[in-house]
């Protein structure tokens, strides 16, 4: 089984992102407005409305502002959102309702490019709303340039990472409804502890710890730091860890996915 | 001589149930072969097997002289496939549809374009290549399946009911786009249930039943061979027609209400019987496929 695998895995995956593209390409007037207009919510919300009552935040012996604070962790979220999102529903349906995958069987692809190319394209998506949230959020001058280029690759990796865990969830959820269980038990508590709306500091010696262990705070430490202007070795560490959850998961979700599929 | 499908003891199992369990049979480049058998008989199994949907179990298995085993890369960029179930790609236009799955068989863009517009004047869809998938008709649909699965000039073409669910008309039309694609010497592979599409379309056959082949061959001869010429139906037979058909030794199935004379005799046996016993509800007719079907595989449902 693992050498079927191994071999089955070619650039035809391509193919598969492709065909995400062309139909990202008949409806990227409305993919294109979430990514557009969602940090602006977020900025007046959280940035005008709550900063007047937070003030400034001591970040790495900085005083940022509140909105400055926040605007990178706004990305780093949406750049999870964007890569799950598209490898655990849109997947699913593709999957499940839409027969696609079992479509694309009967052609030259095998199963692992198929699902290869779903997380790709799941990364891809993190990659576009990124610039696009980039655009907007530069607008403000919250960016440091040139630093801030980086986190377009940066976005490719974070949705690798999270896309591979989404298609592993898609994997071996039983019904769509089953994934309100990882989005409650680990997107929601990753959006609402992982750094992004106050310092991970802040929070008891045994969450921090806790907090380590979830990439999106890895993600939000890179995003931040890259957004700052503030390159240093210790970013490494941070990058070692989602690197490595890349390639744990998306072998993983591509066994699995097989397990699921080829019967 | 090089044989399009040559499977060898085919098997296959799903945990404890065997779905397939020994086929072997060799379609001939340029024939229509048809699978036949009631639900859950093994027919999509056995389809799914050769073009590398399902791995097999046991047994051998080649397409086109090659191994399924390591080419399966080759054999499936050679064969075209309409599934069962509606797989077509509801979130783009009916030519998109057959141009991005071009792109899998790494076709390149104007080729797939041209033949795109090609396939879709034979299944008369020209003049619906922008609409969506979803806004077409069940026959409209399968006909851009059958479409599809051409896009990569295929050797080999394999339908899995091809026309189940469809309305008369529809399945005319499929019939004929496939009675065209045969007549270019296209080897087809068929599962069906409908034994007037079999007899119409294929050259030979096999009937399956619980995973295993229970007879092989032409339509025609298989009918001769395993019902005769005619068949004389009658409805709510007496007892004294039951006595002179068991006297006289006539093949026959006695459903109750029902009793069906499977016979050589045609129109001397069946004067005899409508003159003698049975004045209404009498009926000669020609013996066909569905008479060795049911013969063969009994009248239970499946279900």
């Amino acid at each position: 089984m693992n050498g079927i695998i191994s071999i089955s895995l070619s650039k035809r995956f391509l193919r598969v992102w492709q065909r995400n593209l062309t139909v990202y390409q008949r409806i990227w007037k409305i993919s294109f407005i979430p990514p557009l207009l969602e940090p602006l919510f977020y900025l007046l919300a959280f940035g005008v409305g709550l900063s007047a009552l937070v003030g400034s935040i001591l970040y790495h012996d900085r005083e940022v502002s509140y909105i400055n604070f926040i605007a990178p962790a706004l990305i780093a979220i949406n750049i999870m959102y964007n890569a799950f999102f598209e490898n655990t529903y849109a997947s699913f349906v593709r999957m499940y309702y839409q027969k696609t995958f079992d479509g694309m069987m009967a052609t030259p692809l095998f199963i692992e490019e198929i699902i290869a190319g779903e997380i790709i394209w799941g990364g891809t998506k993190s990659v576009i709303a990124t610039a696009i949230m980039m655009g907007v959020i530069s607008f403000f001058g919250l960016i440091h340039y040139p630093h801030g280029l980086l986190l377009l690759p940066l976005a490719f990796l974070g949705g690798i990472a999270f896309g591979s865990i989404g298609m592993f969830f898609t994997a071996i959820v039983p019904s769509i409804e089953t994934f309100n269980l990882p989005i409650f038990l680990f997107v929601t508590p990753m959006f609402l502890f992982s750094g992004t709306f106050f310092p991970i500091e802040n929070l008891p010696l045994w969450a921090q710890k806790l907090a380590i262990l979830l990439p999106l705070t890895h993600l939000v430490k890179l995003t931040r730091s890259f957004s700052f202007g503030l390159i240093g070795a210790e970013l490494l560490w941070n990058f070692t860890y989602l690197l490595t959850f890349c390639l744990i998961f998306f072998p993983l979700a591509l066994f699995k996915m097989h397990h699921r599929l080829i019967k | 001589m090089q044989y399009i499908i040559e499977a060898e003891n085919l098997r296959k199992r799903f945990g404890d149930v065997v779905a397939v369990d020994g086929v072997s049979f060799r379609v001939v480049p340029g024939e229509c072969f048809g699978i036949l058998g009631p639900n859950g008989a093994g027919k999509t199994s056995t389809i799914r097997m050769i073009y590398g949907f399902s791995p097999m179990t046991g047994g051998h298995l080649k397409v086109f002289g090659l191994d399924i085993q390591g080419e399966l890369r080759a054999i499936k960029s050679r064969i075209g496939v309409c599934q069962q179930e509606n797989t077509l790609d509801p979130d783009l236009t009916v030519q998109q549809n057959l141009e991005v799955f071009a792109r899998y068989f790494d076709i390149p863009k104007n080729e797939a374009r041209e033949k795109a517009r090609e396939l879709l004047q034979f299944i008369a869809l020209d003049h619906r290549k922008n609409a969506k998938v979803t806004e077409l008709s069940g026959g409209m649909m399968r006909r851009l399946v059958l479409a599809r699965s051409l896009i990569n000039d295929p050797e080999l073409l394999i339908l899995d009911e091809p026309t189940t669910g469809l309305d008369p008309q529809s399945r005319h039309q499929v019939w004929e786009r496939l009675e065209e694609l045969r007549s270019k010497g296209l080897s087809i592979l068929l599962t069906t249930h409908y034994m007037d599409e079999a007899s119409r379309l294929c050259d030979r056959l096999i009937i399956m039943d619980h995973g295993r082949i229970l007879v092989q061959g032409k339509p025609l001869e298989l009918i001769r061979e395993h019902v005769g010429y005619d068949v004389i139906e009658v409805a709510g037979p007496n007892s004294k027609l039951r006595a002179y058909v068991q006297s006289r030794g006539l093949e026959h199935e006695d459903l109750g209400h029902r009793l069906i004379v499977y016979g050589q005799e045609g129109d001397t046996l069946f004067r005899t019987l409508s003159n003698q016993y049975c004045r209404e509800g009498c009926t000669l007719r020609m013996a066909t496929l569905e008479d060795v079907f049911l013969k063969l595989t009994g009248r239970e449902l499946r279900e």
